[in-house]
């Protein structure tokens, strides 16, 4: 196969895979809109949970009676849900193969890893945001349900992807000079791990304050009450960040060693490298705060907000209006 | 600094002060109450953030290090700015005094609450873990039951199966106490203690370390010395007796660009092709310098930054005598390589000549632009220039740059229609002035390479520093805490009343893996399988938090037999 031949057969498992996720995203939101309501006092499953588990009347006991066939619809609306569910999760595992093959078509050929513009970039970074998705869904933990950020997690992909063809597609060539380095794959690798992680962070920590509204006020859309609580989305945001954190302080270390290596300098203040240094900063806020009285909740989830948001300014408003060494976007 | 369990160790201030009628601090109260401030985990949190915000100009405004051309640019097309940011030190954040001010108190506070907890944390990796609660099954995570073994014997299983799970074990009478986890503590203070080190290895660098950049035309060459650089920065003590004596090259400089699609132009490969010496009397070696392939003489790196045309002119004066024969660097200005310089020729007579003007590797002439370089290789090379005649003003003691004319006491020469005198010229072109006042003949190209030369010995340091806080920082999250309690108690009856109990004592823990260590751990001791680790209800089914909220409280309605 030719590089041209590759390069085309890549766009067109990327435009599959935008489609597949579409239906994956689809499918998430009917899973939340179709589920019934969780009434107080009422013991359920967790929209979800992996196993597809019954609305036992021993558990629920304490539950206001209800009429057996309103009983047994909501039972019928909870198992349409739960099967929207397993849809969603089976596409997003398909939408991952197909983005998958884009990505190495892409690299093979260009002869060379995927990331070495900004629409490479995106798309690789993207499939790690899925990937990441998916190693959690995988874990088969039902005590740290995941599933429900599905529409939160494939919607930003798919966001991502939308931008990367339209806006900054540039075609498949090789390199310029300054990323013919072993480090193009350590340290950009790093950067797009964390930040896949990261992202799922972020969309725990929405659900997060979005819940812990919920929680204070009452009320809500229906969906909202098949999440788990406050408590434990705030937990399960707080494992992500402390996961990814160190992966982005790596992904720094190795930009400093590459850095020396390029420009004889490790540090030098550049745009790009200021506002790895202010997201590193402002999760280390977060990362202190969770531990200090006062802080706890919900302002550190705005910390961890501010954290995600520096890196999406670092990802596109430095690559692209800021003049600096790290000006490979290869748009405009 | 991160964790919660060590916050009765903060240094924090209490509120309020004590009652009674409030009176003025006494200097050493005052020193203490400060301390005290500056150290507690609220202001380092403060300050930490203070130093993200400040960090933003430096990205935003043009900065004096990084992009000195950009700076220039910037005063120039904001005159009523200037001066208010030169106030504030906008163009040198990162060397600004507010900046330092945030980051050395940060480095003040993280000493504060490193030293302390290194105490702390030394004594309680000596003392002997705490011991057994009196009511276990008070504990969030616990179970119980009643087995056949003797007491004695269950306790020393249990001692030996919670060594193999890296517990540190105490043992009383008919209990265990056991703790896991201090290399959290360990590593969350090697994390800090390494940043300290990290601050000191920059320190060390911007004190000995020094980097200059200079300009090679093929066929050129250089040896290390201070006169040689174009641009040369140092520490306060760096010394030029520290520069080791190495002779640099060019022999011949290649380039390789994106010949077609809509990367056209593209830099796709430079090198630069150099013969180099360690010093002036050994024999020379080649070396062939890329972007990210540095070459390495005695600790000192030599970098490939930059790269352009110097085209090759002979400047004749009116006595018809080369006053002037040789390549001179232009400066590219764009992506094509379009690229700006001036020849001076300060021996012709009567007057001075001097020329300004382009160089494009690719000529074409744009409707708007003039005339610019559509390709940065050499396809169409053209040079077109002005000319000066008069004083150059080279011996007016000023240091002038090498890239400009100082036209003050210079006329331009103007052709037979009063306009200014300017030509396009090909290789072997000549440009003659009217009037027999002289000629600027364009001879052929050669390239020059921009090489960065730069020595920084806190580099090492640096990067052990950057290694080291990254391992304390992963211990710091990834290693738990945990107590756990063993109790075996006869019942006077011939069996033995087990009970088994862990806390987790790390941020953000799910109670559900103590629970499985616990499980796992009762197993190992003989527990029946029925027995669950805590008051959780089976894992398929969760209880929202609103309606039992997690205050540890035991759990009721748990059989446990």
């Amino acid at each position: 196969m030719t590089s041209e031949s590759l390069a085309h057969l890549s766009n067109n498992l990327l435009y599959s895979a935008m489609a597949v996720y579409t239906g994956a995203m689809y499918c998430y939101a009917a899973e939340l809109a179709f589920a019934p309501r969780v009434r107080a006092g009422r013991v359920l499953a967790t929209v979800g949970a992996t196993a597809s588990p019954s609305v036992d009347p021993a558990v629920s006991g304490d539950a206001p009676p209800t009429p057996a066939d309103a009983e047994s619809r909501e039972q019928a609306r909870l198992e349409r849900s739960n099967r929207l569910g397993r849809i969603a999760v089976a596409l997003t595992g398909l939408a991952f193969l197909l983005h998958f093959g884009a990505v190495v078509a892409r690299g093979v050929s260009a002869g060379r890893p995927p990331w070495g513009n900004m629409f490479e970039f995106s798309t690789t970074g993207a499939l790690a945001v899925t990937g990441a998705f998916l190693v959690l869904l995988a874990r088969r933990d039902n005590r740290m349900p995941v599933r429900y950020l599905g529409l939160f997690v494939i919607g930003p992909v798919l966001l991502t992807l939308g931008l990367a063809v339209s806006v900054l597609y540039v075609n498949s060539e090789q390199l310029v000079p300054a990323l013919k380095s072993v480090w193009l794959v350590i340290h950009v690798t790093a950067a797009m791990i964390a930040a896949g992680i990261l992202t799922i962070g972020f969309a725990q920590t929405i659900c997060f304050l979005v819940q812990d509204r919920m929680e204070r006020t009452g009320g809500g859309p229906a969906f909202m009450s098949h999440f788990p609580s406050a408590d434990a989305i705030d937990r399960a945001a707080y494992r992500m960040h402390a996961f990814a954190f160190p992966i982005w302080t790596f992904a720094v270390i190795a930009g400093a060693i590459w850095a020396e290596n390029a420009w004889g300098r490790y540090w030098g203040w550049d745009p790009k490298e200021t506002w790895a240094f202010i997201t590193w900063l402002v999760y280390a806020c977060y990362l202190h705060a969770r531990a200090t009285a006062g802080w706890r909740g919900r302002k550190a989830a705005y910390l961890a907000l501010l954290g995600y948001s520096t890196f999406l300014f670092n990802y596109l408003v430095v690559n692209i209006f800021l003049v600096g060494l790290h000006s490979y976007a290869g748009v405009g | 600094m991160v964790d919660a369990a060590t916050q009765n160790l903060s240094t924090a201030p209490v509120e309020g002060g004590p009652p009674g009628s409030p009176r003025a601090m006494r200097p050493v109260e005052f020193a203490r109450w400060s301390w005290r401030q500056l150290t507690s985990m609220r202001t380092a949190l403060a300050l930490l953030f203070l130093l993200a915000v400040a960090s933003v100009p430096g990205s935003l405004v043009p900065q004096e290090g990084v992009d000195p051309v950009r700076v220039a640019q910037f005063k120039a097309a904001h005159p009523g700015l200037t001066p208010w940011y030169e106030r504030l030190s906008l163009f040198h954040v990162f060397s600004a005094p507010w900046f330092a001010a945030i980051y050395l108190l940060l480095f003040i506070s993280l000493v504060g609450c490193v030293v302390p907890r290194s105490r702390l944390h030394w004594s309680a990796m000596r003392a002997r873990p705490p011991a057994a609660p009196r009511n276990l099954v008070r504990l969030p995570v616990h179970t119980s039951w009643s087995a056949e073994v003797g007491s004695a014997d269950l306790l020393d299983s249990a001692v030996r199966e919670l060594r193999r799970r890296h517990y540190r074990v105490d043992r009383a009478a008919d209990s265990i106490g056991a703790e896991r986890g201090f290399l959290r503590e360990t590593g969350n203070l090697l994390f800090h203690t390494a940043l300290i080190g990290l601050l000191v290895a920059v320190a060390i660098g911007n004190l000995f370390g020094y980097k200059g950049s200079v300009l090679v035309v093929e066929g050129e060459g250089f040896s290390n010395s201070l006169s040689v650089y174009d641009s040369f920065a140092h520490g306060a003590r760096f010394s030029e007796s520290h520069m080791p004596p190495f002779t640099i090259d060019l022999k011949k400089m290649t380039v390789r660009y994106q010949p077609s699609g809509d990367q056209r132009g593209a830099p796709r490969d430079f090198q630069a092709h150099l013969s180099y010496t360690s010093d002036p009397s050994a024999k020379p070696r080649s070396f062939d310098l890329q972007v990210n392939h540095p070459l390495v003489i005695a600790g000192t790196k030599v970098f490939l930054i930059g790269n352009g045309y110097a085209p090759v002119f002979t400047v004749r004066d009116s006595t018809g005598k080369a006053v002037f024969s040789g390549p001179v660097p232009f400066l590219p200005r764009d992506a094509n390589n379009t690229s700006i310089g001036v020849v001076k020729a300060s021996g012709a007579r009567p007057k001075q000549l001097g020329f300004e003007g382009l160089f494009l590797p690719t000529a074409a002439i744009d409707p708007q632009l003039g005339p610019i370089s559509t390709y940065p290789a050499l396809i169409v090379p053209r040079a077109v220039l002005n000319a000066y005649v008069g004083d150059l003003g080279l011996d007016s003691g000023v240091p002038q740059s090498v890239y400009r004319l100082d036209t003050n006491k210079m006329t331009q020469v103007r052709n037979a229609a009063g306009k200014p005198l300017a030509q396009v010229l090909a290789p072997g072109e000549a440009l003659k002035l009217p009037d027999g006042q002289g000629s600027i003949r364009f001879d052929g190209v050669r390239r020059f390479a921009t090489l960065q030369v730069a020595h920084d010995p806190g580099k090492s340091p640096a990067l052990v520093s950057a290694l080291l806080a990254l391992v304390g920082l992963m211990l710091s999250l990834f290693v738990k805490r945990r107590r756990v309690w063993v109790r075996a108690v006869d019942d006077g009856g011939g069996r033995t009343v087990v009970e088994v109990a862990g806390l987790a004592r790390t941020e953000g823990e799910d109670r559900d893996r103590l629970a499985d260590e616990v499980t796992a751990l009762a197993r190992s001791l003989g527990a029946p399988e029925q027995a669950p680790a805590s008051e959780q209800v089976p894992a398929t089914e969760q209880v929202r938090a609103t309606e039992q909220p997690e205050t540890g409280k035991p759990a009721a309605d748990e059989t446990e037999d």
